[in-house]
């Protein structure tokens, strides 16, 4: 029995088993916005009751009991309306399987199972377009409202409604079942779960520092991640995402000046670097690759740790680093990875040897990063004209403007005698 | 669920062909799966676009036109009807399905409505078992 309000204590119940309890109820309904709607019913039933008897002993359970029966009051209703055309087609095994589970007793949450995972990989279904993935996990899973979603991705939010709304009627229409995949299909399904969990970080990550909305989302994608490892815990992959998440947002309060300009990592104040959040990426990796199966994000959380190993720029083992990403090229092949490569590279042996590696890069001429590393080398060279001209070629690219700033400060320094 | 497997931008070689053995061959496999899990409940091979004439009927007036109706990129060639478990065994099949590696395949649920008619066999497909 809980004291005051029942206001808070339903929101409390709601926000900590949202996911939860939206997973049994899309499990034992098998439509998400049915359960949804059933779940937000038994939510404004609580707010109504509560305050007249005692708040129940397992309010979680309370709430999934009530939303249940109301999703199956609905589909029974629909049934009978559907029953008076002769034919009585789709839903009827559903609404059978309803019938024989509605009457059951007093229900224990920890008796519920956690259909959490079928939830994600639903929401993560190769089916749905990868915005769609994005937008549903964050709702469905994550619990951010739809409101918030659009904000954070700059889109209106009606669209971010309508793109939800799609989402949920493909799977209900296109018969993409509630479940988690099959053993063989089962690398290839997580793989896109982990890229989803991943595009959210980086597009909270690479937020200029100002923009709130957005750089929740790293914060959310580390706790997505560490649910899925907790539900998948010998899943080596999904540590290294996890890992490789700590590990960048470690050096978040040092990424960026206080008037929100970009730090270097070699300029960065390293004593600001989050060392909790450093000791258990590290711990994870390490978890992670004893299971003797490297994957990308494994990798490029190895990287990462011997960056977050260095106390200082100087001491950074690039050597290290460009035989990790050799080895990310090999199972990843990207320019991208090429280029990131190359830059260790010329850290581990000389400018020239990167410079060369870059200029063999196909296919990355509008990226600015390409450009601007470039003109780094360049400039170490002493090829000032050339390290000018990549500089403005990186500046014109470039969208973020904490990054534009950046170029443009770093094509002024070149003009100055150093 | 029945799902469509609708088969585009495949050339299909005649017989006679020296590929049509080998094409055939690699088809039947498939046809042979599906059969093997249940799943099959049609397999309609077209006749090229070029044998296409379309039918229309406007204010009573009817126009017979020859070819198909919208010039599409890549043409429908044919299509199978499976019934699956759900969207992942429809994928997974249509995956298998050799004409995926030379054309595309796209795979769509075949809608129930209630009160349709249809003939039997299909009704009979529809309704699952048990």
């Amino acid at each position: 029995m809980t004291d005051g309000s029942p206001a808070p204590t339903v929101e409390r119940v709601y926000r900590t088993h949202r996911a939860r309890l939206l997973a049994a109820l899309v499990r034992a309904v098998g439509d998400f916005e049915l359960a949804e709607d059933a779940l937000q019913e038994a939510c404004a039933v609580a707010l109504r009751r509560w305050p007249r008897t005692e708040v129940p002993d397992d309010p979680a359970a309370w709430l999934l009991t009530v939303a249940r029966n109301h999703a199956y009051d609905r589909l029974r209703r629909a049934r009978m309306a559907r029953a008076k055309h002769e034919e009585v087609w789709a839903d009827e095994q559903r609404a059978d399987a309803v019938t024989t589970m509605t009457d059951y007793g007093e229900e224990r949450l920890v008796s519920l199972g956690d259909d959490r995972l079928s939830l994600i990989f639903t929401c993560c279904h190769p089916a749905l377009s990868q915005e769609a993935r994005v937008a549903l996990t964050l709702q469905a899973v994550v619990g951010l409202t739809a409101g918030q979603i659009a904000r954070a991705f700059l889109v209106g939010e009606p669209t971010l409604a309508q793109r939800l709304v799609r989402a949920k009627r493909k799977i209900r229409e296109a018969g993409i079942t509630f479940e988690v995949p099959a053993d063989h299909l089962l690398p290839e399904r997580l793989s896109g779960v982990l890229a989803v969990v991943y595009l959210v970080f980086t597009h909270g990550y690479t937020a200029a520092s100002e923009a709130a909305e957005r750089r929740v989302l790293s914060e959310e994608a580390i706790r997505l991640g560490r649910l899925i490892a907790a539900l998948m815990p010998d899943e080596p992959e999904t540590l290294g995402l996890v890992a490789l998440m700590l590990l960048h947002d470690s050096r978040g309060a040092a990424r960026y000046t206080k008037g929100g300009d970009v730090v270097l990592l070699e300029d960065q104040d390293r004593s600001r670097w989050d060392g909790t959040e450093i000791a258990e990426g590290i711990g994870l990796l390490d978890r992670a690759l004893r299971h003797g199966a490297p994957g990308p994000y494994q990798l490029q959380a190895a990287i990462a740790a011997v960056h977050a190993q260095a106390t200082e720029a100087e001491q950074t083992d690039w050597t290290r680093i460009a035989a990790l990403y050799g080895e990310l090229l090999e199972l990843t092949p990207s320019p991208v990875v090429a280029l990131n490569r190359a830059v260790a590279v010329a850290m581990a042996e000389a400018p020239q040897a990167g410079l060369d590696l870059i200029d063999r890069i196909d296919d990355l001429d509008r990226y600015h990063l390409l450009h601007a590393a470039r003109a780094d080398l360049l400039r170490r060279l002493g090829r000032t004209d050339e390290a000018a001209a990549a500089y403005r070629r990186a500046h014109e690219l470039a969208a973020n403007p904490a990054d534009r700033r950046f170029l443009a400060g770093r094509l002024r320094d070149l003009d100055k005698p150093r | 669920m029945r799902y469509m497997l609708l088969i585009y931008g495949c050339d299909r070689p005649e017989p006679g062909d020296p590929r049509f053995e080998d094409a055939l061959a690699r088809v039947n496999a498939f046809a042979d799966e599906c059969m093997r899990r249940g799943v099959l409940v049609a397999a309609e091979p077209l006749k090229p676009v070029t044998t296409a004439t379309t039918v229309r009927v406007r204010d009573g007036k009817t126009m017979i036109t020859d070819g198909p109706f919208a010039e599409t990129h890549e043409q429908l060639g044919g299509a199978y009807v499976l019934d699956c478990r759900g969207l992942d065994e429809a994928l997974e099949l249509a995956e298998r399905c050799p004409l995926a590696e030379e054309g595309s395949i796209e795979v769509r649920p075949i809608v129930e409505i209630p009160g349709l008619h249809l003939p039997d066999d299909a009704r009979r497909a529809a309704v699952p078992e048990g």
